[in-house]
């Protein structure tokens, strides 16, 4: 395993390099198509660079513990507005996710549907193109258009342009109180108009999730909102009324104060409700089309469980061996590999996310999907071509994760 | 400003270009007319003007992909206009270009509340789009100064920003798909009504990318329910490194407001002359504005004020009604206006760090005396995103030039202390000479590589963003290749 130490280290590597490199932070995320090639992490490349809170602005090396962000940040009050999931318990993994993993992979949570994504706080970031040469673009500073973007290019990016070496953020103040209504019992349908209703509300909803099978197995839908105590309990009362229709909301009943509340979105936040299934897929959609999608679509011929977030704009699908191997016929095969009712889903999800427009990802699964299957959701003609340019532009040698985001 | 020798090839052929272009698009839509493309001669940095050797007004993405075949294969080279409103010349033609205006494509597409969205054709200025929506209660957030002209393309090329942007951020982050058309004639549509696709992300590398990468024809943009309410407060002290000081504790304590808008002494006594807002005498001055219920606003404006007393204000001015609110907001609103009226000025766009506000500030002023200029300074100051308007006479020999060496003056300092060129106006041409000043030789490299990849041709938008001697051999190469 490849661990540089710092910048100047990483780019000599990369310069020197002639055969793949499988680029990873902490390890967490086994996402993506299986690389082969030497293990490169940038876990050497430590530490908090620079935070100053009275600018909001954090910068740090990619290497750093996303707990360590966390805990300086906390100290001050203030937060990743993005909420960036932790992978390790849908994947099972061991490890210390990294900020330059969260930023590499645009990872982010529920309070994306309100406040934006990994990418939207993004303020610049250091990279290594796949030659070795060192390159910055954006800085540390909240608005910011000199030159083109490629702080955004390399967020998302996982490692295929460049490998980061240094991140910067927009951080912002941590709410004082946080207040959850839960309405029991919708249907898919119900569950997006509710959070739709919600989220067209002056209100300021900072997550809106729909799980069909709760912890007591009832359908439950969880709206959060946050901010100044008195400002939540007007707004909580607020939006109970306004959701009357869909049956009484409970505010916080069942999340005893900010440590289970906390919980609950963490919950929703790493999709620990997914923790036991073998496959898994996030698929980016229009909310309004979501029931269609899984009731009169995915749900009439194939077995398989979803969690809503964002409204119902992400929709985690996921499956266990024993939905595998049933959908494993779905085609008149006659087979019943596991292997193949995941491909089977695989291939229906992407299908139907080209006609509706979306994408979906697998995220989870065994290597030999992973392998077998295109990851990500497959690109127009057009957006393909330019892909394999930029690949050509920053990873001449083809050295980067090559294969983990196409040819 | 250099710009690149016109192509005598191109010159040569105009004739045929023309004729091409006039047999797809009708004819009163190709202007080749010298009276009537000198309209199109230069945007809102009018100190650089060059006829265009047409212009050409399509009304569809089909229609502009056409153009751009024709032009890709006759070697030309297109400059896109929205509606013409960049104050860095991001829409300045060359003598052997095509300028693509997109303003007769203007339509409201598609609106769904419920997924919280609206696509328009991308010539639709930016504030008929909230028009588009505000009977239902809804806004679209980027607010540009120039919000009544300005058109979403150019606020997409330009990556545009407005006084609200501390709290909703900038086009980029309020954009969720495009049709996209490339140089070459290639339609792609990017993105749509979802969040976070996987893969590259190809809209965040066209905003902002100065229409050199290529041509957006449709936008699908997030809109926001509208706040309950939203009121400012008036806040004045006697310098400014108290009113930075101010601005950085407010942030700190945990309040986001929607703007904090920051006016000095010079700004204050130049608009009072003109709009008589009634704004107190006094050497700095915000304006803090906080959204929400009745109830909410109190109570931010409360904490605000206990933050503002703490630093020992001039005055403190609340807004008890809409029109209070008003005139708080007059004087800001009118300042660009107001100093157009007593000088000519150059307004800078420079980003710097919050907490690097009162050094930056008291710097300007230094060299503002040293170059023996006035500079008046009106901004973003939550977001650190500064507009120093510095004061000259275009009539008075060397007054541009002195007033053009105190701006890269000032920019530097920007850069300097940890912020860029150009927070939301763009590099255009204005700024293009001064991107080594941000950017070492391997960054703008990274960038052009972009642009190797989307236009290999450098035909779209040429002699924008990159310094002329950095770019110099690709073009050549390009043109070789022609």
């Amino acid at each position: 395993m490849f661990s540089p130490r710092d910048e100047k280290d990483l780019s000599d590597l990369v310069a020197g390099a002639t055969d793949a490199l499988a680029v990873i932070g902490g390890g967490t995320r086994t996402v993506g198509a299986p690389v082969q090639g030497g293990v490169l992490t940038t876990s050497g490349l430590s530490g908090i660079t620079l935070y100053d809170p009275g600018a909001l602005t954090l910068v740090a090396q990619a290497g750093t513990p996303v707990s360590e962000i966390e805990a300086a940040l906390d100290a001050e009050n203030q937060m990743l507005a993005f909420e960036p999931m932790d992978h390790r318990t849908l994947l099972d993994t061991e490890g210390v996710p990294t900020i330059g993993g969260v930023v590499g992979a645009n990872v982010s949570g529920p309070r994306r549907v309100q406040a934006g994504a990994c990418r939207d706080f993004l303020l610049g970031v250091r990279c290594v193109d796949g030659s070795g040469t060192i390159v910055k673009n954006g800085g540390r500073v909240m608005k910011n258009v000199t030159g083109y973007d490629l702080a955004r290019l390399m967020c998302g990016s996982r490692g295929t342009l460049g490998i980061l070496s240094e991140v910067g953020f927009k951080v912002l103040p941590k709410p004082e109180a946080t207040a959850v209504l839960l309405l029991t019992g919708l249907t898919i349908g119900e569950a997006v108009k509710a959070m739709a209703s919600a989220l067209t509300s002056p209100f300021e909803v900072t997550g809106a999730a729909h799980v069909p099978v709760g912890l007591d197995s009832a359908p439950v839908t969880m709206l959060r909102l946050e901010g100044f105590e008195d400002s939540v309990a007007y707004r909580a009362n607020q939006l109970k009324a306004r959701l009357a229709a869909f049956g009484p909301a409970d505010i916080e009943r069942r999340v005893e104060g900010p440590e289970n509340t906390k919980a609950g979105w963490a919950w929703v936040r790493d999709v620990a409700a997914f923790a036991e299934k073998t496959a898994v897929w996030r698929v980016s959609v229009k909310a309004s089309e979501v029931e269609a999608m899984l009731e009169s679509g995915i749900w009439q011929t194939l077995a398989c469980d979803a969690i809503l977030d964002l409204g119902g704009g992400l929709v985690w699908i996921g499956a266990d061996d024993a939905q595998l191997s049933d959908n494993a016929n779905w085609d008149g095969s006659g087979s019943s590999d596991r292997l193949h009712g995941a491909e089977n889903l695989h291939a229906t999800l992407q299908e139907c996310m080209r006609l509706t427009g979306g994408h979906a990802t697998l995220v989870k699964g065994p290597e030999a999907l992973r392998s077998k299957v295109p990851v990500f959701q497959p690109e127009p003609a057009p957006l393909a071509t330019l892909a394999q340019g930029l690949r050509r532009q920053f990873d001449p040698k083809g050295i980067l994760n090559p294969g983990l985001m196409g040819q | 400003m250099e710009m690149p020798a016109p192509s005598r090839d191109i010159l040569h052929k105009r004739d045929r270009i023309i004729d091409r272009l006039r047999s797809v698009l009708a004819d009163e839509h190709v202007i080749s007319d010298a009276m009537e493309t000198r309209v199109y001669e230069c945007d809102a940095l009018t100190a650089y003007a060059c006829q265009p050797m047409c212009v050409v007004l399509p009304g569809s993405t089909d229609e502009v992909s056409a153009v751009l075949r024709i032009c890709h294969e006759e070697g030309v080279p297109v400059v896109p206009r929205g509606s013409g409103t960049s104050l860095a010349g991001g829409a300045l033609p060359t003598e052997d270009s095509v300028v693509l205006g997109v303003s007769r494509m203007n339509a409201v597409l598609e609106t769904d509340y419920d997924n919280r969205f609206i696509r328009v054709e991308t010539g639709r200025t930016n504030l008929s789009v909230t028009g588009a929506v505000e009977q239902d209660g809804f806004f679209y957030a980027p607010d540009p100064s120039s919000q009544l002209a300005c058109a979403i393309a150019g606020n997409i090329a330009m990556n545009s920003g407005g006084a609200h942007c501390l709290k909703y951020g900038v086009t980029t982050n309020n954009i969720l798909g495009v049709t996209c058309v490339l140089m070459d004639g290639t339609v792609t549509k990017i993105g749509g009504p979802y969040m976070d696709a996987a893969g590259y992300d190809w809209l965040g590398l066209i905003c902002g990318s100065e229409g050199q990468l290529g041509i957006v024809t449709e936008a699908t943009l997030r809109i926001l329910p509208k706040p309950e309410g939203a009121r400012p407060v008036l806040i004045g002290y006697d310098s400014a490194e108290v009113a930075g000081a101010c601005v950085s504790d407010i942030i700190k304590a945990g309040v986001l407001p929607v703007a904090i808008e920051y006016m000095d002494r010079k700004v204050i006594e130049v608009v009072e002359d003109h709009a008589k807002a009634g704004y107190p005498d006094c050497e700095a001055l915000l304006i803090v504005e906080v959204e929400g219920s009745p109830e909410e606003i109190e109570a931010q404006l409360g904490l605000i004020k206990e933050i503002a007393r703490a630093h020992d204000p001039i005055e403190i001015r609340d807004a008890e009604d809409d029109e209070e609110a008003a005139r708080i907001w007059l004087g800001r609103k009118s300042a660009f206006g107001a100093m157009g009226q007593i000088n000519d000025y150059m307004c800078l766009d420079g980003t710097v760090p919050v907490s690097k506000l009162p050094h930056v500030l008291k710097r300007i002023g230094e060299l503002s005396n040293e170059f023996g200029l006035d500079v008046g300074n009106v901004f973003h100051a939550g977001d650190g995103n500064m507009h120093p308007l510095i004061l000259f006479d275009a009539n008075k020999p060397g007054d541009l030039e002195t007033c053009e060496a105190l701006g890269a003056e000032i920019l530097k300092l920007c850069v300097e202390v940890g912020g860029c060129l150009t927070g939301e106006h763009g590099v255009g041409i204005e700024k293009r000479d001064l991107m080594h000043v941000q950017f070492d030789t391997a960054d703008i490299e990274a960038q052009m590589r972009v642009k190797d990849v989307f236009d290999p041709a450098w035909l779209l938008n040429p002699a924008k963003v990159f310094p002329l001697g950095a770019s110099r051999s690709r073009r050549a190469r390009a043109a070789d290749a022609a």
